[in-house]
């Protein structure tokens, strides 16, 4: 995207709040956001890369609990005569946190699947997922297993001159998603295209030939699996914070589910695929609430989700992009003559 | 040996899958600047030679140096750094992505920039990205396939596929470059074209180890040719030799001049 129309974008973005007062409304617009950090986070592997990681949802979930432990504070018998006692950090020291220790994760599993990939990749993160769920379920010292960890303090920030701003209200943390995933596009922009990007899609397109000039392409697929996780970490910090609860169900494996939807219907490989995705199946079922019920929403829900695929395989992105060459193609020398009056 | 000392030696190389034995005890070596041509039979061997040169394949036994450095036992990618960099029988391009970003792809080992760099967009990042554009253009003018730039690897014509290969291996700054059937599938005047650009490639200074079932590319282009089959070498010479000598003839160029014939 050029440069004034992505500005004309983020306006619009950011003025949002200024008109939509309806808090409903924002609750799903910050739920969209935050499963929009995800699904970017996703595309840099699923639609790079070309590796599908369906235990996605385990990064989001390590960073929820790791962000949302840090700033609760947790005791940990360690010996039967020493208690580690961690005192409360601030909100953003969680956050960080959480993106570095899934980060981490990313780190592990990218090693992990050394020379693992497509079905035996997805079954390494599968695998994963449900792992790191058993262990949120059962290590009820740490994390309080089914009865869930309450009362997770929303983000401050200390404003100079203002003095401290708690995000209690919807537009505050509308925003804070907002910049996130800003932040997150404007990262994995930059990373797929430069030399790493190409080297993740070196690894879709041919791995033999990737490797036969030089690409190290396991380092590379470590590096997609660390800052892929890493935002995902992100997303489940934000909505830890958020939600202000944080139980086992958030490694359920329909969040996976969704976000894949959200990136193939999207437009794998695209930057804004996976954005337009979860707008679309963000804000689809919370429409379909009011005119539907619930068994015929999740009809039309599967419905629209069978159009796209079968009509559009590449993804909703791709195709409207090449509508839009086309259309300017044909209407190129009118449409130039027009502009340059 | 005479003259350019000999920059790539293939060691005592045997190969096995299961029982099958696919090379045994295979030693050549190719001298620097020279194009040398690995010819023989459907199942000599060739591919498989290519592969252990490479890295693709860990021999059973015997060794490949190439300069000071051995290479067995490396990873392919690391068998790129020493400068040693192969095309694929089977025609093997980035299909889903531009020719222009398939070259940029090859360019990979002469960009320096760390994940960190890119992240933080430093200055060195732009410039070094400006840089390998530029590259990437003169290696697709180099091959002819400029015009090409915008199109889907995939959507090249096949002639053209095999010259993107080229491109991108070249793009790799090999100073060995093995080229595995390059003209297979290329009708005569394609190959006349292609014969020019290895000459090309070989201007640059660039040692060739070219297997080819074409013989008369193999012959206008090769110094030197050596003939396997059934994974042992039989014969070793210029291009002349070869094609005077009875076991050559016996094994293999009979039937190939009869197949040139019709």
């Amino acid at each position: 995207m050029s440069r004034w129309p992505a500005l004309a974008w983020v306006m619009f973005l950011a003025s949002i709040p200024l008109w939509v007062r309806n808090q409903y409304y924002l609750h799903v617009l910050i739920n969209t956001g935050i499963f929009a950090i995800a699904a970017m986070s996703l595309n840099l592997l699923l639609g790079y890369t070309g590796q599908l990681s369906l235990g996605h949802v385990a990064f989001f979930g390590v960073g929820a609990y790791t962000s949302a432990l840090i700033s609760l504070g947790f005791d940990l018998q360690l010996a039967p005569s020493y208690i580690l006692v961690f005192e409360p950090r601030p909100v953003w020291v969680g956050f960080l946190s959480g993106i570095a220790v899934a980060g981490m994760f990313g780190w592990v599993i990218g090693k992990l699947s050394f020379r693992v990939r497509g079905a035996y990749f997805v079954i390494v993160t599968v695998s994963f997922a449900e792992v790191v769920k058993l262990v949120a379920l059962n290590w009820v010292d740490l994390t309080e297993g089914p009865m869930a960890l309450n009362n997770i303090p929303p983000v401050t920030l200390a404003l100079p001159g203002l003095g401290e701003l708690t995000f209690w209200k919807k537009e505050p943390n509308y925003y804070l998603v907002l910049v996130v995933c800003l932040l997150s596009y404007a990262v994995i922009r930059r990373l797929v295209r430069s030399r790493a990007g190409r080297a993740f899609v070196a690894l879709r397109e041919n791995e033999p030939l990737a490797e036969s000039v030089g690409v190290d392409v396991t380092r590379f697929l470590v590096l997609a699996a660390v800052i892929s996780a890493a935002i995902a970490g992100a997303a489940g910090g934000l909505y830890a914070h958020y939600i202000k609860i944080v139980d086992p169900d958030i490694f359920l494996f329909i969040y996976t589910v969704v976000m894949v939807i959200m990136v193939v219907t999207g437009g794998k490989g695209t930057l804004l695929g996976p954005v337009v995705g979860a707008v679309i199946f963000g804000i689809l079922p919370e429409v379909l609430r009011e005119v539907a019920r619930p068994e015929v929403q999740w009809i039309i829900y599967g419905f629209i989700m069978v159009l796209i695929v079968f009509f559009l395989p590449d993804g909703i992105v791709p195709a409207a992009a090449s509508w839009w060459k086309a259309r300017t193609a044909t209407a190129g020398p009118s449409g130039d003559a027009r502009e340059g009056a | 040996m005479n003259a350019p000392a000999a920059v790539l030696a293939v060691e005592g190389v045997e190969v096995r899958f299961g029982g099958l034995v696919a090379l045994s005890d295979l030693s050549f070596a190719v001298r620097e600047g020279e194009v040398a041509s690995l010819i023989g039979p459907n199942g000599a061997g060739k591919t498989t030679a290519f592969n252990v040169i490479t890295g693709f394949l860990r021999p059973a036994k015997g060794r490949v140096r190439y300069r000071e450095n051995f290479l067995t036992g490396l990873p392919p990618n690391q068998v790129a750094e020493q400068g040693v960099v192969r095309t694929f029988q089977k025609t093997s391009v980035f299909g889903g992505i531009p020719v222009f970003e398939n070259v940029l792809i090859g360019l990979h080992r002469r960009g320096r920039a760390r994940p960190w760099e890119i992240l933080l967009a430093l200055p060195l990042v732009r410039r070094e990205e400006k840089r390998l554009r530029e590259e990437a253009m003169g290696i697709l003018s180099f091959v002819g396939l400029a015009h090409r730039r915008e199109e889907l690897g995939a959507a090249l014509p096949y002639g053209e596929q095999r010259l993107l290969e080229v491109a991108v291996a070249m793009a790799a700054g090999p100073s060995l470059l093995l080229l595995d059937e390059p003209v297979s599938g290329m009708n005569p005047s394609e190959t006349a074209g292609f014969m020019k650009i290895v000459e090309k490639i070989r201007g640059r200074g660039i040692t060739i180890l070219l297997v080819e079932h074409d013989m008369r590319m193999v012959m206008g282009v090769s110094d030197r040719v050596v003939v396997l089959n059934q994974g042992r070498i039989i014969a070793e010479g210029s291009p002349a030799e070869i094609q005077r000598d009875p076991e050559v003839i016996r094994a293999y160029l009979g039937q190939g001049a009869k197949r040139a014939a019709c």
